[in-house]
């Protein structure tokens, strides 16, 4: 062993880790590697190595491949080393393996074998190497050949190795359904093992199936809540306790399974309550685990058939969850929050002020997940506001993942709750302009529809309106440069179908700035092939009106180009064009129909206007066209290819490289138009009749279920909003004003226009949107009901004595919402009423800031009602939980990282010392060994690595001074 | 599911990686250099997880290495933080007080213990006990194989003298 150090590796080795540890940037970390691979391209191919000397190698690799370097040319010794029949180098050839290849690659078919062999050895830690191996590297084409084995080693009399073939199985199901659906019965069998162990994975797998197909498994609910209820009661071995919980683990899993269990089912719901109701109970609330679970818990509540007091405790939870100080908890309960809503939204309503924290905050993540949330509960009331907090957040992200998902969410939420067509246009521009590449285009094309077809069923004024005022948005976009594609698509659609519609802007002036686009982004077909087929429609209603058409000059030039453009697609427009311009009023009224793009046209499927050219040729001796189907007696080729890629296709392969035209040949559409549609790159057709086609052509949007068409349905309900005329605006927008400090009263009486008032609070509200907006300003046009801010401003003296009586109401209210609350007590009428009188008081903007005063009066409350909550140190907790090893310098801190300091001395975690430990370690002073000895066992450990490491040369230099640091210290 | 694991440490130097769903070698130092750009700027008092391209990722940093692992939209990353520190309870009884250097060097055996923990991505044993007997299984068989490959190579060099 002269060779090798206290780590069990070669000096080579060490000094190769050493060197990278000590690489100061990437590219020396990488020279250093690829010299490494180098050497070991020489070695491995070496004959007769030695076996020790080949395990080493191996691990080399694996160092240099998780460095992120291709280690490939020695994957074949590790596959090799599999078939050793030495359990080391055997388990390091698996381990190798399992690392260096994913499913598909061609090396495994080498290891099935050896692992075929392996499941069948007596010894199980082989067996155990053999299963680890299956669930990485099986594939679904070699599932059957290791699938018998596996199943039978569920009855292996190794829990360990139970464990592993379920957990096996549960891969297979993963990568091929079928293949293990037959077992179901052995699952079931396995859920009664005796192991806990064996129990916990079997729930894997019966997860899966149930969320496939949960009615089969309804029979469980009884096992899976008494299962869970043992569980809780602490019935199962010690060894499973985490942090004193009762094995969270399977508590969680357990939990999961009974959510999609109880989802719409009140019979298998009610066997739940009781047990989840335990668990909220005797959850320990100040350890993460415990809050984990209790997540977990909130989950299936939301999911199971509601209960009132269920629900309650989740909300208790969520409560503690938003006011807590850690992130994570925030985080969860926020989360959790939006999953309550859906069953109790009036929830949210408590939280305002904790949700608008975490929307402001600077942690990006919790801000995501608070969008998610607000996602969730907007309604038309508060729906401008979320919108316009979205697209501000999405524009100042770089994160073009998200940015995508939040752009999309904007777009579904507009076109669900808009208030307003000019919002409407105005949000779908913002979002269009800063994330235009990003969206989907079929966004785009909804877009288009939308504004085709209009919102109101019968009212065409509001059409035109919506129309007049995204042509004139439109033209004043157009001119900025760098503008998406997907966004000048729309332009140019809706400029040339609506642009001269309202008689506003003249038609010159239009053709003018489609002239211009089609020449600024001269590299974009699409955009060039939408631009002139807007110049043609234009002219077309121009010349249909009885107008003089004068084309300008470069529209002139823009038509010659295209006309020798070596695009075929926009050559075919530019001539289009030109024969269009040339013919009579009437003919191209009939071509192109002005605003007719949502129009049904009927499609002769037969053809029947081809019978007299059919008739003719066959008169002229042209062979009667056969349809395929009857054709099967003749070798014609066609036949001949479709039997064969028949064929082909049961086996799989194909070897033909063209696809033969379906035999629906027949059945389709005139060509002229089924090429327009079909084969045209553009998607927006060349003829107003095309547009119809794509439009009204229902399979053509509902093919794709992700697609993100627009519910018409619900946004004609919406907006629609017949009742809601101008006159009425101004009317109740003025009785709001007025009556700005007796709301209530004028209030209580008005139930019943309640609604309508509503409507008109946004309309009043809309000048503040640019402004930042308050806290409380935010909650109350989020959240609707809330912000009792103008009585607040009359009564601020009732407030010390509101404010306590809360404390008495709601002992467990803490900081985080006592502003909340506070308010909520003082105001006890319902939040509608509110909700007029917020909003009057932001439209009025008053010189003196009525929330600044506020804010003053309740800083200081809000001390006393803290040390109310004497217990805050919950709050402190869950961040502790986090175990930053800065953190846990900190004496309570430590007590909570390790709640179970008795059995666990060897963890070392009572030491608050182990910051001062490391740095002294280090230096090797003699105050190291002055303060280890606090660490009682460990320390001879630590002082043992040390020296071997210094002896074998490896001392940690500047770059790295934390080798030594206990990572749980 | 757990897609991925990853040891970074705070100098971006990758200590172990384990892939349980398919990645391409360069995929997978895609993501090593995506996320640790993330996680490591990440300040300390924010939130232990990254939603990341639809995914999340779990990380928490115990000294200077952040233990990451990346997990679907619908599961639990309470649950996910405390199966890390479950692992890393695992490796402190086995290494004795473990800290980055142990990992640093035996990174195979960080392997094996994470193959008695999570398997397929999903968290395969809760009991400390359980999995600390099954390595101790291994290692005795180590020794033992160990000895024995001593013991023939010394009958073999008695016999051979």
């Amino acid at each position: 062993m002269g060779s090798q150090g206290g780590f069990g590796q070669s000096k080579e080795f060490l000094d190769l880790v050493k060197s990278i540890g000590e690489a100061r940037s990437k590219a020396e970390e990488d020279r250093i590697v690829l010299n490494e691979i180098e050497t070991l391209k020489r070695r491995i191919s070496e004959p007769d190595i030695p076996k020790r000397k080949m395990k080493e190698y191996i691990i080399r690799l694996v160092y240099v491949e998780m460095l992120g370097h291709d280690a490939s040319f020695g994957y074949i010794h590790a596959v090799k080393m599999t078939h050793d029949d030495n359990l080391v180098l055997k388990r390091t050839g698996y381990l190798a393996v399992t690392l260096f290849l994913n499913e598909d690659h061609d090396l495994i078919i080498l290891i099935v074998n050896t692992i075929q062999k392996d499941l069948k050895s007596d010894n199980y830690l082989i067996v155990c190497a053999a299963l680890n191996a299956v669930c990485k590297l099986i594939n679904e084409e070699t599932i059957p050949a290791v699938l018998p084995q596996v199943v039978e080693l569920l009855g292996h009399s190794k829990e360990a190795v139970r464990r592993k073939a379920i957990m096996a199985l549960h891969r297979f199901y993963q990568k091929s359904p079928s293949s293990v659906q037959h077992l179901v019965s052995n699952f079931r069998k396995r859920l009664c093992d005796n192991d806990p162990g064996v129990m916990g994975a079997t729930l894997c797998p019966l997860f899966d199936l149930i969320t496939v197909d949960v009615n089969s498994y309804k029979d469980l609910v009884i096992s899976f809540v008494s299962i869970l209820k043992q569980v809780a009661e602490r019935r199962l071995p010690k060894s499973y306790d985490y942090h004193q919980m009762p094995a969270p683990f399977i508590q969680i899993r357990l939990l999961k399974i009974l959510a999609l269990l109880g989802s719409g089912d009140k019979q298998a719901s009610e066997n739940m309550y009781t047990v989840v109701g335990d668990i909220f109970r005797k959850c320990d609330s100040s350890s993460n685990i415990g809050n984990a679970v209790l997540y977990e818990c909130i989950c299936c509540v939301s999911s199971i058939y509601a209960n009132p007091k269920l629900i309650e405790s989740a909300a208790d939870v969520i409560a503690r969850f938003l006011k807590s100080d850690s992130h994570n908890l925030k985080y969860m309960g926020i989360d959790a929050l939006g999953r309550l809503i859906k069953t109790s939204p009036e929830i949210a309503e408590q939280h305002q002020l904790a949700v608008i924290d975490c929307l402001e905050d600077p942690d990006d993540t919790l801000k995501r997940k608070t969008f998610e949330l607000l996602y969730k509960m907007t309604k038309s009331s508060n729906v401008e506001v979320i919108v316009d907090r979205m697209i501000d957040y999405m524009i100042s992200i770089n994160d073009n993942h998200y940015k995508t998902e939040i752009a999309s969410r904007c777009v579904e939420l507009a076109e669900q709750f808009a208030p307003s067509n000019h919002w409407f246009i105005q949000t779908m521009n913002k979002v269009f302009e800063h994330a235009g590449d990003l969206v989907n285009i079929k966004v785009a094309h909804n877009l288009m529809r939308l504004i085709a077809e209009g919102f109101g069923e019968d009212d065409d004024n509001a059409d035109s309106q919506l129309r007049s005022s995204a042509v004139e948005s439109y033209l004043r976009i157009i001119g900025e440069p760098k503008l998406p594609s997907v966004f000048l698509q729309v332009i140019c659609w809706v400029l040339g179908e609506y642009g001269t519609a309202d008689g506003k802007v003249s038609a010159s002036y239009i053709t003018g700035k489609l002239c211009d686009v089609a020449e600024a982004y001269s590299n974009d077909e699409t955009i060039k092939a939408y631009a002139i087929t807007a110049l043609m429609k234009i002219y077309a209603f121009e010349i249909a009106a009885g107008r003089k058409v004068d084309m300008l000059p470069e529209c002139q030039s823009l038509i010659e180009e295209l006309s020798a453009s070596h695009s075929t697609d926009l050559q075919q427009r530019a001539y289009e064009l030109e024969a269009v311009t040339g013919l009579d009023a009437y003919a191209v009224e009939i071509i192109m129909p002005a605003d007719a793009s949502c129009e049904d046209i009927e499609i002769d499927k037969n053809l029947s206007f081809l019978n007299g050219y059919v008739e003719q040729a066959l008169e002229k001796g042209a062979q009667p066209y056969i349809p395929e189907n009857e054709r099967s007696g003749m070798l014609s080729v066609s036949n001949f290819r479709s039997q064969d890629q028949h064929e082909a296709s049961i086996h799989g392969l194909r070897f033909e490289a063209y696809e033969l035209p379906k035999p629906s040949v027949p059945s389709r559409p005139p060509v002229s138009l089924a090429s327009a549609t079909e084969l045209a790159p553009v998607p927006e057709p060349s003829y107003p009749r095309v547009t119809q086609n794509v439009a009204s052509v229902p399979s053509v949007s509902s093919a794709d279920p992700s697609d993100l068409r627009l519910r018409l349905d619900g946004v004609q309900k919406k907006w629609g909003r017949p009742t809601y005329t101008p006159s009425e605006t101004s009317t109740s927008t003025s009785t709001s004003e007025k009556t700005v400090n007796g709301v209530t009263k004028v209030d209580a009486a008005r139930d019943t226009i309640y609604s309508k008032v509503r409507d008109t609070a946004y309309d009043s509200r809309k000048p503040d949107a640019e402004i930042p907006l308050e806290k409380q300003k935010l909650a109350a046009s989020l959240f609707g009901g809330s912000s009792k801010t103008e009585r607040r401003a009359s009564t601020t003296s009732h407030r010390a004595g509101k404010a306590s009586s809360h404390v008495i109401e709601k002992p467990q209210a803490s900081k985080a919402s006592d502003k909340t609350v506070a308010e909520k007590t003082i105001v006890q009428p319902p939040p509608d009423l509110l909700d007029l009188g917020e909003p009057a008081v932001l439209s009025r903007s008053p010189s003196i800031d009525p929330f600044k005063q506020l804010e003053g009066l309740l800083d200081s409350p809000q001390v006393p009602s803290n040390s109310n909550h004497g217990a805050a140190g919950a709050n402190k907790d869950s961040d502790i939980m986090g175990l930053h090893a800065e953190t846990a310098g900190s004496g309570p801190s430590s007590g909570i990282v390790n709640p179970v300091p008795t059995n666990k001395n060897d963890l070392d975690l009572l030491s608050g010392l182990s910051n001062s430990t490391t740095n002294n370690a280090l230096g090797g002073t003699p105050t190291a060994h002055s303060t280890q000895v606090s660490k009682g066992p460990n320390t001879k450990d630590s002082l043992e690595k040390d020296s071997l490491v210094r002896q074998m040369g490896v001392t940690p230099t500047s770059p790295n001074p934390n080798l030594f640091k206990d990572l749980l210290g | 599911m757990i897609h991925f694991v990853l040891l970074i440490s705070r100098q971006g130097k990758v200590r172990l990686t384990k892939w349980y769903s398919p990645y391409t070698q360069k995929e997978r130092s895609k993501v090593i250099r995506e996320l640790s750009g993330v996680i490591l700027t990440r300040g300390p008092k924010l939130c232990n997880f990254v939603e990341w391209r639809g995914y999340k990722v779990v990380y928490k940093r115990y000294a200077s290495l952040y233990f990451c692992m990346c997990i679907d939209q619908e599961d639990n990353e309470l649950e996910i933080l405390e199966i890390i520190h479950h692992y890393v309870e695992i490796l402190d009884r086995y290494f004795g007080s473990v800290c980055e250097l142990d990992l640093i060097f035996n990174f195979h055996k960080a392997y094996y213990i994470l193959d008695e923990i999570l398997i397929a991505g999903e968290l395969q044993e809760s009991s400390k006990k359980t999995v600390a007997r099954l390595i101790a299984a291994q290692d005795s068989l180590v020794e033992t194989a160990k000895e024995q490959a001593s013991s023939i190579s010394n009958i073999i060099a008695q016999a051979t003298k």
